[in-house]
């Protein structure tokens, strides 16, 4: 079986840095940013291990905001 | 595999609902109601009824909903939406009407407008964002807000002898003669989120059937008010909302 791929885009202006997308990955692959801030002061979510996303949609479900869009790719 | 790779060649398996415009929502973060706004703009556009629905926003943090969905709304004043939406339902009953409310304003100001509706057996929705306390004014004990619970206004927590019980108005509904479909839901996990998904759709499609009145509660948090990070609130519902308040469907004919 092909292996599967995700990738998320996060709008990170439209981020408040709740934080639930973080609790909701089963792989650890996102974090809030630790120094950086978006143009509210918030602290928002970026993918910290890109490889580890299995492209599962729990964050963007989660996110109150719907600020993340996810993809996946099979490898063939 | 790049992430570029994976984006350009890949499918996309969750989105921003189209029907949920980019204005940002105004509210705190965590907060359920961005969760609930989302599952009303995905299930609209499933049905096909973007250009079919009315909402009613209430008074209190969810009043401007109608910036963030673009589907027709009207806005009640405080406690009244359930009015307002019999009137739209009478006029036009090919629409979808339903009501968004908190719980000061479904379950604490306008409680006599909300079980006289569905009494009646409106052909309308209510969704009832219950997150135990008025957030909109700062956090005050709503009807709602648990026995020990710590409000601006029961700082010691909720005493039943001086404050009374938290209301159980989804109970109240389901024994009402009118309604149809009376569910409990929440939207902390994905899990749950799903489940609510579905209950929505389900009382949207019983309100078109006209088959009476829905009523569907989202058990809800509200950091803010309840001065909690939005991991610990959901925590904090799940340990003390969910056994005073049990998820499930509670009617259904
Ligand atoms: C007639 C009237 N009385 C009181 C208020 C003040 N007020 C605004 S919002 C609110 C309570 C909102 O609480 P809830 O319905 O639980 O919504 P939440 O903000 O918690 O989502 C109150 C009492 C008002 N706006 N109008
Ligand atoms: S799609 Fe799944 S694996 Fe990828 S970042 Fe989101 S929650 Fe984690
Ligand atoms: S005050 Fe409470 S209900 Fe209102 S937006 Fe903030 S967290 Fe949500
Ligand atoms: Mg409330």
């Amino acid at each position: 079986m092909g292996k599967i791929h995700g990738a998320v885009v996060v709008d990170t202006e439209r981020c408040k840095g709740c934080n639930l997308c973080v609790v909701a990955c089963p792989t650890n692959a996102i974090e809030l940013t630790q120094t950086e801030v978006n143009h509210k002061g918030y602290p928002f979510c970026h993918d910290v291990r890109p490889d580890a996303c299995i492209g599962c949609a729990s964050c963007a479900i989660v996110c109150p905001d719907a600020c993340i869009t996810v993809y996946k790719l099979k490898e063939e | 595999m790049t992430k570029e790779e994976i984006i350009e060649k890949g499918t996309v398996v969750y989105q921003k609902a189209p029907l949920m415009n980019d204005n940002p929502m105004h509210y705190c973060p965590g907060c359920s109601h961005g969760v609930v706004h989302k599952l009303i703009a995905e299930v609209i556009q499933e049905m096909g009824m973007e250009e079919k629905s009315i909402g009613i926003s209430p008074v209190g943090c969810g009043v401007f909903i109608y910036n963030y969905i673009d589907i027709d709304w009207q806005e009640a004043a405080h406690g009244r939406a359930p009015a307002l939406a019999t009137a739209i339902k009478r006029l036009l009953p090919d629409r979808l009407v339903f009501t968004y409310q908190g719980d000061g304003d479904c379950a604490g100001i306008g409680t006599n407008e909300t079980i006289h509706a569905l009494n009646r057996g409106e052909n309308i929705v209510i969704i009832y964002i219950n997150n135990a306390i008025y957030g909109m004014t700062g956090g005050q004990m709503a009807p709602t807000t648990l026995l020990g619970q710590k409000t601006v206004t029961c700082p010691y927590g909720r005493e039943p002898k001086l404050n009374g019980f938290p209301l159980k108005l989804t109970e109240i509904a389901a024994q009402l003669e009118g309604t149809s479909y009376v569910s409990r839901q929440s939207v902390q996990s994905v899990a749950a989120i799903r489940k609510a998904k579905k209950a929505l759709r389900h009382a949207f499609d019983v309100s078109m059937q006209g088959k009476g009145s829905c009523f569907i509660e989202f058990v809800s948090t509200c950091s803010s008010g309840w001065k909690m990070i939005p991991e610990k609130s959901n925590k904090w519902m799940e340990e003390n909302m969910f056994p005073y308040y049990q998820l499930g469907d509670l009617k259904d004919e």
